[in-house]
């Protein structure tokens, strides 16, 4: 009755050829584990496909970096490589909040605004009203709470576009900042815990218990997964690819610890070496959200609305409830952020979360793989990106270039993030990766 | 899939639906029935109230009048979660799956197997759906962790086919299941349909491809303008005798039946014309 290959039992069809037919096996689909070449050419075949991933990012940042090596040496210091994690944490942390915004296909453009306005909150209350810190703070992450509860309400609720009410808010919170700092004012913060989140290190041994608890618990974590479905019959990550995992992480982590352990201090007086301790706090915002997104039904649901709407409400997600949730969860992450950058600068001005904080903090999340179109990204995409996006501003202030020329640069960087995203959606719509 | 009625007795039952819209009567006293372990082929040109009478089963639009009986039971379906409670599953035409996700989570979509720490349960849900899917004979996808962008239309119609069987339902309603699909695609989804049946379910297949009806139901109900043109078993009409139901609500005139042959293609309109002539 046709021309194709058409057999009476359901035999294999053109879309998946060279896999072996599972001969006898009646009651499993398929139960190889494959090898760690098999990872190389499934990778290379999904970069073809246009699942590039992370890739870009990646290679991005080792050509910026070398290039800047080369041009400054002073940008392979320990000193700057400190800075660059300081520099990049605010930034990196409103990025991983935009991700779960970018993941619905929406977008925040007030979250830089929303940071300055929880970081207003934070310092007025620890300067003005001499509240303990861990007040200033709480009161400053219900801020973003609120601010996320009433974007999301009128996104998800009402019905408006989200670029419209994030640009409204964008606009609003800045007249926020202005009316709570009072203008050309400046709210000075001394309180030593919020300094120490962007201005301490921990201690050298410190640093190494991280690294340890971060090597082994990834390691742990995976030899479980693998274990588990090893057990239950399933396809497994072989020992090889999480050995070769396991090892490259150890081996960045080290290098960058060794690193941060260096003394960086230009006088004997003063000693300055350690992991500063927002690179603690970024991890765990990191752990944190990733487990959210790929281990709970509540980030599988966020990936549902993402990818189809209309199946996630037919298989009952309540897709209101999750689009205001993950409003609530970037404009909380961008008060993170913002508390990050005020403890920095020790500071809150009225341009606090305002000229490039917003843009720099999109252009992580997409530079780093996050697609603005929904449905596709990953916490760490706004940590990588965020890497990228540090080493610009910081590469191009060793080099003496202006504000104006940065700014310049890392636009140009977003829109070539941008298109990568589209021409690889394009590419993966044809080879059926999306 | 659990324990299904004896084949042939039926599962679920229309009796006498009326549903109209405003002035506009789309149902007018319909006898309906699905029959476990039976593929019943609901066939009808556009506007004879197919898509109607499978919401009202479905729980989307309530009935005006006429009775509704599961398993030989009167029951109250108002809402989709009343259909969905007593094991009826509509699979419609335009998927609902996420392209962004692979096989097994849109296969436990909204219906999430949790383990320890509020985790996913990964391992028992692939497992599960493996049995699913080889329970289906289903053996043509590479990996149950690709994602369903990568699937052809035929393997896209079988995850949503299987996420549909997987909820131990007794009822399954395809709407259109093979409008989209090329030869080969739509020749295993028709496989699929009738091992569905063979495994006891009561299967409802609504379709314009009278070779696809033919081929794999037991039973046609041909609606006409919103009535019940024909109620016939599949063995004792043709091609023709179908699309003769179809376009001039006729039931088929048993003296022509010998005019089509078994395995036919799709019937050109003038044999309905050659056919219906006498009887119309």
């Amino acid at each position: 009755m046709s021309a194709t290959e058409v057999a009476p039992n359901l035999s294999k069809e053109p879309a998946a050829p060279g896999t072996p037919a599972p001969a006898g096996t009646e009651s499993t689909v398929q139960v190889e584990s494959p090898s760690l070449v098999d990872y190389g050419r499934e990778y290379i075949s999904k970069v073809r496909g246009g699942d590039m991933g992370a890739l870009p990012a990646i290679l991005g940042l080792l050509v910026l970096c070398v290039a800047f090596a080369i041009l400054r040496s002073r940008f392979v210091s320990a000193i700057n490589f400190a800075n660059l994690f300081t520099q990049g944490a605010a930034v990196t942390v409103i990025a991983m909040g935009l991700v779960f915004v970018l993941l619905l296909g929406e977008i925040d453009l007030s979250a830089g605004f929303a940071s300055g306005v929880c970081a207003a909150v934070m310092a007025t209350l620890t300067a003005e009203h001499g509240q303990p810190w861990w007040v200033s703070i709480l009161a400053g992450l219900g801020t973003g709470v609120v601010i996320g509860l009433v974007l999301g309400f009128l996104v998800a609720r009402v019905g408006i576009p989200s670029f419209v009410v994030t640009l409204a808010a964008f606009l609003a919170f800045q007249g926020t900042v202005l009316l709570i700092i009072g203008n050309g004012g400046n709210i000075s913060i001394r309180d030593e815990t919020i300094v120490a989140i962007s201005n301490k290190n921990l201690p050298t041994y410190g640093g190494w218990i991280l690294f340890a608890v971060v090597v082994l618990g990834f390691g742990a974590s995976q030899l479980m997964r693998s274990a588990t479905r090893r057990r239950g019959g399933l396809q497994a990550d072989p020992f090889s690819v999480i050995a070769v995992r396991t090892g490259a992480l150890a081996v960045l982590a080290g290098l960058a610890v060794y690193a941060l352990n260096l003394q960086r201090s230009r006088t004997a007086i003063v000693s300055l070496k350690g992991v500063p301790i927002v690179i603690p706090i970024i991890l765990v915002l990191v752990v944190v959200g990733t487990y959210v997104l790929n281990r709970t039904s509540y980030g599988r649901h966020i990936y549902a609305v993402g990818g189809n709407a209309e199946a996630a409400r037919r298989a009952g997600i309540n897709v209101v409830r999750i689009r205001i949730s993950c409003f609530v969860i970037c404009s909380a992450m961008a008060a993170v952020g913002g508390i990050i950058a005020a403890s920095r600068a020790t500071s809150v001005d009225p341009n606090a979360g305002g000229s490039n904080t917003l843009l720099y903090a999109v252009g992580a999340a997409v530079i780093g793989g996050t697609s603005l179109f929904g449905g596709k990204g990953r916490i760490i995409d706004a940590v990588l990106g965020g890497a990228v996006v540090a080493v610009i501003d910081n590469g191009m202030g060793l080099m003496g270039y202006s504000a104006g020329t940065k700014f310049i640069v890392t636009g140009c960087v977003l829109a070539v993030a941008a298109s990568v995203d589209a021409l690889s959606r394009k590419r993966a719509a044809s080879t059926g990766r999306i | 899939m659990s324990d299904h009625p004896p084949p042939g007795t039926p599962v679920l039952e229309l009796r006498g639906v009326h549903k109209s819209f405003g002035p506009v009567e789309v149902l007018n006293g319909i006898d309906f029935a699905a029959n476990a372990g039976e593929v019943t082929a609901l066939v009808g040109d556009n506007g004879a109230g197919k898509s109607t009478l499978v919401k009202c089963i479905g729980g989307i639009y309530s009935m005006d009048s006429g009775a509704y009986l599961f398993k030989g039971q009167p029951v109250s379906v108002h809402l989709p979660k009343d259909a969905a409670a007593l094991g009826i599953e509509i699979v419609y035409q335009d998927l609902a799956l996420a392209d962004n996700l692979d096989i097994v989570q849109n296969m436990f979509l909204g219906r999430e197997k949790r383990g320890r720490f509020a985790a996913l349960d990964e391992a028992s849900m692939e497992k599960e759906a493996a049995k699913t899917l080889a329970g289906l004979s289903v053996r043509t996808v590479k990996s149950l962790r690709q994602r369903v962008a990568s699937l052809s239309g035929g393997q896209r119609q079988t995850v949503a086919i299987a996420k549909a069987v997987l909820w131990n339902s007794t009822v399954v309603i395809l709407d259109e299941p093979t409008a989209a699909l090329g030869v080969a695609q739509t020749e295993q989804v028709l496989q699929l349909v009738r091992t569905l049946a063979d495994q006891g379910l009561a299967v409802v297949l609504i379709s314009h491809n009278m070779r696809d009806v033919i081929q794999v139901s037991d039973r046609i109900c041909a609606l006409y303008l919103g009535r019940v043109a024909a109620d016939v078993r599949t063995a004792d009409v043709t091609v023709s005798d179908v699309i003769q139901m179809i376009t001039t609500g006729a039931p088929p005139d048993k003296k022509t039946v010998a005019n089509g042959a078994e395995g036919d293609t799709v019937a050109a309109s003038g044999a309905v014309a050659a056919t219906s002539g006498g009887s119309a």
